[in-house]
């Protein structure tokens, strides 16, 4: 087992599974019917073969594991070279995880060109796990940016009224900051010699480069975050995106951004990471409570997901830069949890949605006397989002801001201040979706309780923000022994050039 | 035995809220959509017993019971000679240096909290069967109830301050469920979120007062933070950007938490607005529980703020603040429920300024005879409601004492505890505290000892004012209702009796080991007072006039009810209309509402709603992508207007081109 090359299988059994589903024939409901069940099964087997990898792996270990390293483009020094350590493994399982509730989520709410709609999301499945486990940044940029076309074809395709606004608005902002990480990736190359991506880290870069470099990447990386002030895409994709396309955006795709910070600018580039924390913690800090705010006013469900989203993944950039062990411990947790949380979230307007076709909160209210299962599985999600305690969204928040305490109060005490209006708009959004008192004649008439299937949605997903919640330490346990290298790397590098710097000045 | 006495009710939980959620609801049949006027039972069809319903209650009734009388049994052994113990479950949160573990700590502290939360949980749980026998949703009910009492052994029982968190925020939330219990109520909503959003604020203090200790200890443990304390007196910290002595911020911050959950001054505008719930909740969790959690916090964490005075202080003010506006703000009030919700929050006060003056176990002694008879009156009020058809408001009552007298009578009791009359429990709490406060001869002590007092007369004042309005002079009900009263049934006047005997001896038996001389054998080490701080010793020692004082405007006060509302029925309103002004205010609990009304939640809505169309709309998007996208559309027009097909435009561009080149060779080239 552990001379496979897992990784690969992993990472490319869904692009068989879309294979499969293209060569399908027959009648048109055949043809949905065998695509949603390749689907399904394909997404299946993918994430029980990546709970393989998670057990294969070693939480002792900081290093990559499962390294695989192929010649590719020798003439370049370009490998294919792929490996996880402790950082990015459970995004691997995130993604994998999500993956066959998103198919079962769009079982019935998509009836058109279904076999096209698995496809691209299978083959979206193939870039996200390559992505997290590539060790070389040619590889890692065709993952990347190739998860843009696949994302952009389902909201363009199955998506709402203004789909086509909402498609370009992402494609553009993501690729705007992409052409500048490939401009800093060939800077590196020329610097480097190489595009594998442990020697690049190993490699020592000039401060001014660093300066350019971090902000390229920034650029980059914000964007998917999505930072404050480039997140206005991430509202209009979620609000056009069909459910699944929103799990996936906010489950996964945002986490890339996180993961990019964690990978490439803190360990590649120490002292412009230094440098540039400030700025980190104030846009992040703006994004909590701004986009809190926001949320606060919205009367569109899916946009106030989005907008906490944001909020959400504030608490995670301001975690990663106080880059101490439970400032980045939480920044990794708060993800993960916040992939689960709001993935469900967004299931939970999915549900609704279905029955009356609109997101309109206004257009809502009572549901709990015809849904009460569902009113308690979109509460249990409420307080989870909010960070209660026992949920998996309080150990991330807490973490998080404990590490922001450490390193500097004000944004501690500031990004806090997220916690009381996250309560607020979320008890708001709940108050006035659930309670009250059922009056209006087509939420009696088309609302009724969550289906077999849907339930089965729901479930693994409570399951994990429990296990998430309450013993934390399988998952704190795995991103440990990384975490604590990536610090020390941080460290020895910022004393080397200090050093340095006081050795030139001798 | 510990884990059995926490896991119980969560087991309970999980019962009764399968049966509610799978076992087919009633709710679907009937009971469809009803407007709950008030507290709602009677009225709509009466529903036989159903199976769910009797299933529920006797599973959550039952582990509660067997709680409490475990939980007795805990008390005599660890504060007898078995002593205190801790079991520890498993890690919860690992992360560099921070390490959390799940455990269940049982010291005399805990064990005093135990028996509190169970004797009344269980008791409020059997009150329930009765109380709630017209509603259609039992089995959601009761499971709430257990949840609640889950939480709140998690929080009391934690041996670190993440845990407390967690039970202070699991509290929270069965608080939230339980206030929107009658969910169709748009008032309900209100309150619940009300409830939340106001802890949490008081939370966001908590939290960063645990972050402060962590940064100052390195643990969060009790034992750890305990043993450094001292170590850490006059060392200073950065917080926000100036310097403050460390314990001081550290316990301020939490204090804030405390002020969240117990209602004090400033955070207290949710309990009033929390009676929106089912009055038994009312007894539970805002009188007798939940409420003082944060005077638990703060005995619990006495070896930490004894070395904090000025933050002792500032707990000494805020409480004795609490206990009078509170007391002035309940004696204009003419619903019942709210009338004894801002005495509870006033009690909580004398609570606090206990704790302030370091006398910990005066305030867990008041808080351990207050859970009995403040129970005890808001139960006794719910059997008022109850028989009145849900009335509320105290000018439909009157005359109804001789038509129920057993709940006339123990709410005689309870109020005579409240009062501070001697025998009842509350006379032995209530007097140790002020003459602590007293004998605790600083500035601040003095002043909250006379707050205090005037407090007291005001208490003794609304109790009667309550006594008599609800139930003397003329029935001020319409005559189906007064033909409807009825006493309650022995379900609910049960619990009322075992609680009443609490009001009654619980102030006797206790006093000796819980305040007297036995009280540093008692209380072990799980209280903690430097030698120079001990009030508890000096108040024994306070001049013969200082224990007599509150006791005499008791009466005074009991005095005054009786002439105001028996001898002169018409004077308090004549009084009301003089001092109109006075009126107003304090009817209007202060405006605390309106407050923060303007100052908080209308300019985060509006802020909310411009940065939303003006932040993201017309700047970011503006000038972002959309701006970039029109502004590219009108390059791409302007260029393609320049192919306009005529010879003389592209020959007279190419003459502009050619006169330029031959400019920038000629003064370059």
């Amino acid at each position: 087992m552990a001379n496979w090359p897992l990784l690969t299988f992993t990472t490319f059994l869904p692009l068989v599974g879309a294979v499969a589903i293209f060569f399908v024939r027959g009648t048109q409901e055949d043809v949905a019917r065998n695509a949603r069940y390749v689907a399904l099964w394909t997404t299946i087997i993918t994430f029980v073969l990546s709970l393989f990898i998670w057990i294969n792996f070693d939480p002792a270990n900081p290093a990559y594991q499962m390294v695989e390293r192929r010649e590719w483009i020798p003439d370049f020094n370009i490998t294919y070279h792929m490996g996880v350590d402790g950082i990015s493994v459970l995004f691997v399982i995130l993604s994998t995880f999500l993956m066959p509730l998103c198919i079962l989520a769009s079982w019935e709410s998509v009836q058109t060109r279904v076999k096209e709609y698995m496809i691209a999301f299978l083959v979206l499945e193939t870039l996200m796990i390559g992505m997290f486990c590539s060790l070389d940044f040619v590889l890692f940029y065709m993952f990347f940016e190739g998860v843009l076309i696949p994302m952009f074809l389902i909201i363009g395709v199955w998506g709402g009224p203004r789909r086509v606004y909402a498609a370009f608005k992402f494609f553009l902002y993501t690729l705007l900051g992409s052409v500048l990480m490939l401009i800093a990736i060939l800077v590196m190359y020329f610097q480097a010699g190489t595009t594998d991506i442990p020697t690049i880290t190993a490699t020592a870069f000039p401060r001014n480069m660093q300066i350019w470099l971090w902000l390229a990447f920034f650029a980059s990386f914000a964007v998917k975050v999505p930072m404050w002030p480039v997140h206005t895409w991430l509202p209009d994709a979620h609000v056009e995106a069909p459910t699944a396309g929103s799990v996936i955006l906010a489950g996964v795709l945002l986490k890339m951004g996180g993961y990019g910070f964690l990978r490439f600018n803190i360990p590649m580039l120490p002292e412009a990471t230094e440098f540039f924390t400030p700025l980190v913690y104030t846009l992040s800090v703006i994004a909590v409570i701004y986009t809190s705010l926001v949320a606060l006013a919205q009367e569109d469900m899916k946009k106030l997901i989005a907008y906490s989203s944001v909020a959400h993944m504030g608490f995670v950039t301001i975690g990663m830069f106080a880059l101490n062990e439970q400032g980045i411990q939480g920044s990794i947790f708060q993800m993960l949890s916040h992939g689960i949380v709001s993935g469900a979230l967004f299931l939970c307007v999915g549900v609704v949605y279905d029955r009356l076709h609109t997101r309109e909160i206004a257009r809502y209210g009572g549901l709990v006397h015809r849904m009460p299962k569902y009113a308690v599985v979109f509460l249990f999600m409420t307080m989870a989002s909010v960070g209660l305690p026992g949920t998996s969204g309080f150990v991330g928040e807490f973490l998080v801001l404990l590490g922001a305490f450490r390193d500097n109060t004000w944004v501690a005490m500031l990004a806090a201040t997220g916690m009381i209006l996250g309560a607020a708009y979320a008890l708001w959004l709940y108050r006035r979706i659930v309670y009250g008192k059922l009056t209006k004649e087509d939420v009696k008439h088309h609302m009724f309780e969550m289906n077999g299937r849907e339930i089965a949605v729901f479930v693994p997903l409570i399951i994990v923000v429990l296990w998430m919640g309450i013993y934390p330490t399988s998952f704190l346990k795995v991103t440990e022994a990384s975490t604590a290298q990536l610090i020390q790397t941080y460290q020895s590098k910022l004393a080397a050039a200090a050093s340095s710097v006081s050795v030139a000045a001798r | 035995m510990e884990v059995l006495v926490v896991f119980l009710p969560l087991l309970a939980f999980l019962v009764a809220g399968s049966i509610a959620l799978f076992a087919g609801s009633p709710d679907a049949h009937h009971g469809h959509g009803h407007d709950h006027g008030h507290d709602s039972h009677g009225g709509h069809g009466h529903h036989g017993p159903d199976w769910r319903d009797r299933a529920a209650q006797f599973v959550t009734c039952g582990a509660l019971l067997v709680c409490a009388v475990l939980s007795w049994i805990l008390f005599f052994q660890v504060t007898g000679h078995g002593g205190p113990r801790t079991v520890q479950l498993f890690t919860w949160m690992d992360s560099g240096a921070l390490e959390v573990s799940w455990a269940l700590r049982v010291d005399q502290l805990t064990a005093v909290m135990l028996v509190v939360v169970n004797t009344v949980s269980a008791m409020v749980h059997v009150y329930s069967v009765g109380y709630m026998s017209h509603d259609p949703n039992k089995p959601r009910f009761m499971a709430y109830l257990s949840l609640f009492t889950f939480c709140m052994l998690m929080l009391v029982t934690a041996d670190n301050l993440v845990q407390l968190f967690f039970g202070w925020e699991g509290v929270g939330l069965a608080s939230y469920l339980l206030i929107n219990f009658w969910y169709d109520k748009p008032s309900a909503n209100n309150a619940a979120m009300k409830a939340f959003i106001v802890n949490r604020v008081g939370d966001f203090g908590f939290v960063l007062g645990i972050f402060a200790l962590f940064v100052l200890v390195g643990s969060v443990e009790f034992d750890t933070i305990f043993a450094k304390a001292p170590e850490l007196v006059g060392q200073k910290i950065t917080f926000l950007s100036w310097q403050f002595d460390a314990l001081t911020c550290a316990c301020l911050l939490l204090f804030i938490g405390a002020m969240g959950k117990s209602a004090q001054l400033g955070l207290h505008t949710w309990l009033p607005d929390a009676m929106e719930g089912p009055t038994p909740v009312s007894a539970l969790i805002h009188a007798a529980t939940m409420v003082t959690a944060g005077v638990f916090m703060i005995c619990r964490l006495s070896p930490v703020f004894e070395y904090a005075p000025d933050a002792l202080a500032v707990v000494t003010i805020v409480g004795g603040l609490t206990a009078i506006v509170a007391a002035t703000i309940g004696f204009t009030q003419f619903d019942i429920k709210r009338v004894i919700a801002y005495s509870t929050m006033s009690q909580l006060g004398y609570m606090f300024f206990a704790a302030g003056v370091s006398a910990y176990g005066a305030a867990m002694f008041h808080l351990f005879t207050h859970a009995f008879f403040k129970a005890l009156l808001f139960l006794g009020a719910g059997s008022v409601i109850h028989a009145m058809s849900d009335e509320q408001d105290m000018r439909n009552m009157g005359g109804i004492w001789r038509l129920i007298p057993v709940t006339y009578a123990l709410m005689w009791i309870g109020s005579l505890a409240l009062a501070g009359i001697p025998v009842f429990a509350g006379f032995y709490s209530k007097d140790i505290v002020l003459e602590a406060a007293f004998a605790d001869h600083s500035a601040h002590g003095t002043f909250v000892f006379w707050l205090g007092i005037a407090a007291a007369f005001l208490t003794a004042f609304y109790s009667w004012r309550l006594l008599f309005m609800a139930f003397h002079g003329k029935p001020r009900a319409n005559e189906r209702v007064m033909a409807h009263v009825h006493e309650s049934p022995l379900i609910m006047t049960v619990p009322l009796a075992v609680l009443a005997v609490g009001a009654v001896f619980a102030g006797m038996l206790f006093n000796h080991s819980f305040v007297g001389e036995g009280r540093e054998h008692f209380w072990g080490a799980a209280i903690k007072v430097l030698h120079e701080n001990d009030t508890l010793e000096a108040a024994h020692h306070v001049p013969g006039w200082v224990p007599m004082l509150p006791l005499i405007v008791g009466l005074v006060g009991i005095a005054l009810a009786y002439v105001l509302y028996i001898m002169m029925p018409g004077l308090p309103g004549r009084i009301a209309n003089a001092a109109k002004g006075a009126h107003q205010f304090l009817y209007n609990k202060w405006y605390f509402d309106e407050l923060y009304d303007t100052l908080f939640v209308k300019p985060a809505r509006w802020l909310g709603y411009g940065l939303w169309k003006a932040g993201d709309g017309a700047v970011i998007d503006g000038v972002g992508p959309d701006g970039i996208a029109a502004a590219t559309q009108d390059v791409a027009a302007r260029a393609s207007r320049l192919q306009s097909g005529y010879v003389y435009h592209y020959a007279f561009a190419m003459v502009i081109g050619v006169v330029a080149l031959v400019v920038w060779l000629s003064m370059f080239g």
